[in-house]
């Protein structure tokens, strides 16, 4: 860091292009570029060891408790730590995060994509414009904040729709309803969906703002009709950054804290359907436990942060196979 | 099934600005028509109102009559949509669509326009492959993707797709500038066999090509940066390349132009 501080004021030498004597030969590099060659690949290593360093940390930690648990870890429905021996699980908290997610990336996602084809390509410039600008606002409202509306706004106006799903779809068994506090994993997914729709909206905007004007007009002049011209070359073009953009709603849906803890009523155990309360999430878990916990549940609580970042650390994984299996036909060979 | 295109009195904006003003010309089908002018003179905005692809840029809108044989591209019970689906064309860049095989992006236009079977599709996309000479280079590999073809082979392969759904007329927007001479010399080779069956309209930089491939040429011209474009004449090649009547015209095709 020193180094950069003193070099700031030291002039860059002057090249020396013109005239016959060249001095530098081919191996020869300019301190400038040796500075910044040291300082990027300085800054690279540092990321290393910091994540290295969490890593290490957080496995130690996981390890301490897990290796002392009487259930099994993956597969007990219950969390108790404070037993001897102490029993606990993640089997609850990984299917209700996986379940939240879906029912959010089920809604978000096509409500997201066609935001982003109205913005785009239906839309006046300007109501485009303005619609844009309220969802990158969306964007920017605090977790807390979604969480506190959710809580007293939209749990208190879910019973009708609980009730006509348990009308309709209470035979699936899914949507069978008990006629408690709608606090359930329907209610926490609708509120993850509201919350990651402005990042999917947001990238899947760019992207298709960048589908190129001759791809377009190759299927306009075809005789396609704009929705055709949608799906001939806008929906493909966007396919890949599509999928990068519901990964990022992802992620946040799967590691949102505040909102899923102030709507849902946890407890240990998983529902089968979507519309009792009950179950629970990794983040949700650990932040209502974390300040009671004892630092052996404090362990614990880090164990089940590991198997999120596992379980994100996956779907991230076949988000990239998914793109790169098609990428012989991706937009970006054109 | 080629038509006449009978142009009258027709004037082209981008927003408040005028690009085009008045130009009135008539096209025989079955013959090879080529614009020629200096940049920005307005020729390609004046091909692109042929099929009414001028009113999909921003502020793009047209005054006066296309005339398709008789009926008004712009008369007012007229579907831009299906104006494109008589009126084909090429662009200046080959834009085949990236995320289709080549066999898709033949089918693609029949695919909009309705039901076909297999067996139908099939004929039609080799076909229109053998139209436009790429059979032979592409019939083992139709299901790898069109982007994975040489420049002048997707340009071929453009012109299959426009040329897959039986166009009256084939608009060519400078369908070779992005090509080498061979594969340029492939797609004039096709023109003259195009001509046969279709109406043919091409812009083009290239004097030399125009020459070669028309047998009627536009010279088109603008007064001065910012004055809308016009057409200064239109006459047989040969007399466009020999005697053209207009000062204007010589001087552009003898390169005394500016």
């Amino acid at each position: 860091m020193d180094i950069s501080t003193q070099n700031t004021h030291v002039p860059p030498p002057t090249p020396q292009r013109s005239g016959g004597t060249r001095k530098r030969g081919a191996g020869a590099t300019r301190r400038g570029d040796q500075i910044f060659l040291g300082l990027s690949r300085g800054s690279g290593i540092l990321l290393l060891v910091i994540m290295a360093a969490i890593a290490v940390f957080l496995t130690y930690r996981a390890s301490l408790a897990i290796s002392k648990d009487e259930g099994n870890f993956l597969t007990t429905f219950e969390w108790n730590t404070g037993l001897q021996p102490p029993v606990f699980g993640v089997a609850v908290l990984a299917f209700g995060t996986v379940v939240s997610s879906i029912i959010a990336m089920a809604i978000a996602v096509p409500i997201a994509v066609a935001i982003a084809l109205f913005i785009t390509h239906y839309a006046p410039r300007k109501l485009g414009g303005a619609i844009a600008y309220v969802v990158d606002l969306l964007a920017a409202v605090p977790s807390i904040v979604y969480g506190l509306w959710g809580a007293l706004i939209l749990v208190p106006h879910m019973n009708g729709l609980y009730g006509w799903l348990n009308d309709y779809l209470g035979w699936t068994g899914i949507f069978s309803w008990d006629e408690g506090a709608p606090r359930a994993m329907l209610t926490v997914g609708i509120l993850l969906a509201i919350m990651i729709l402005p990042i999917i909206t947001n990238v899947s905007r760019e992207v298709f703002r960048q589908v190129p004007q001759m791809h377009e007009e190759a299927a306009l002049a075809l005789g396609a009709t704009r929705w055709e011209v949608i799906r001939m070359s806008v929906l493909p073009f966007g396919r890949s950054g599509v999928i990068s953009a519901s990964m990022l709603g992802l992620g946040r849906a799967l590691g949102e804290t505040m909102a899923v803890a102030t709507v849902l009523s946890p407890s240990f155990d998983i529902q089968a359907s979507l519309l009792n309360p009950g179950g629970g999430t990794f983040a949700q878990n650990i932040a209502s436990k974390f300040n009671e916990a004892t630092e052996f549940g404090r362990d614990a609580l880090i164990a089940s942060g590991l198997v999120l970042f596992v379980i994100t650390l996956l779907v991230n994984g076949a988000a990239r196979m998914i793109i790169a299996r098609r990428k012989e036909y991706s937009g970006a060979n054109a | 099934m080629a038509k006449r295109i009978d142009v009258s009195g027709l004037t082209a904006y981008y927003g408040s600005h005028k690009a085009i003003e008045d130009i009135s010309m008539t096209v025989e089908p079955r013959s090879v028509t080529a614009f020629i002018g200096p940049s920005g003179c307005g020729k390609s905005t004046f091909l692109r109102t042929l099929n009414r692809m001028h009113e999909v840029t921003t502020g793009g809108r047209v005054e006066g009559k296309v005339l398709l044989d008789d009926e008004d591209l712009y008369g007012p019970a007229i579907d831009p949509v299906s104006v494109r689906r008589e009126v084909g064309m090429v662009f200046q860049r080959p834009n085949p669509f990236p995320t289709m095989s080549i066999f898709d992006n033949v089918a693609a236009g029949l695919r909009l326009n309705g039901k076909y079977k297999k067996s139908e599709l099939n004929d039609i996309v080799e076909r229109s492959l053998k139209g436009a000479n790429l059979w032979n280079e592409v019939k083992d590999r139709l299901n790898k993707p069109g982007s994975g073809l040489s420049g002048g082979q997707q340009q071929r392969l453009c012109i299959a797709r426009a040329i897959a759904v039986e166009p009256k007329v084939l608009l060519m927007d400078e369908p070779c500038s992005a090509l080498d001479p061979i594969s340029t010399l492939a797609i004039e080779d096709l023109i003259g066999e195009l001509k046969e069956r279709f109406t043919i309209v091409i812009v083009t930089h290239n004097m030399q090509q125009a020459a070669r491939v028309s047998d009627r040429t536009a010279f088109f011209n603008l007064a001065a940066v910012g004055q809308p474009g016009k057409l200064i004449e239109i006459d047989d090649t040969e007399r466009i390349f020999s005697n053209p009547s207009r000062q204007a015209t010589e001087d552009y095709i003898s390169g005394r132009f500016g």
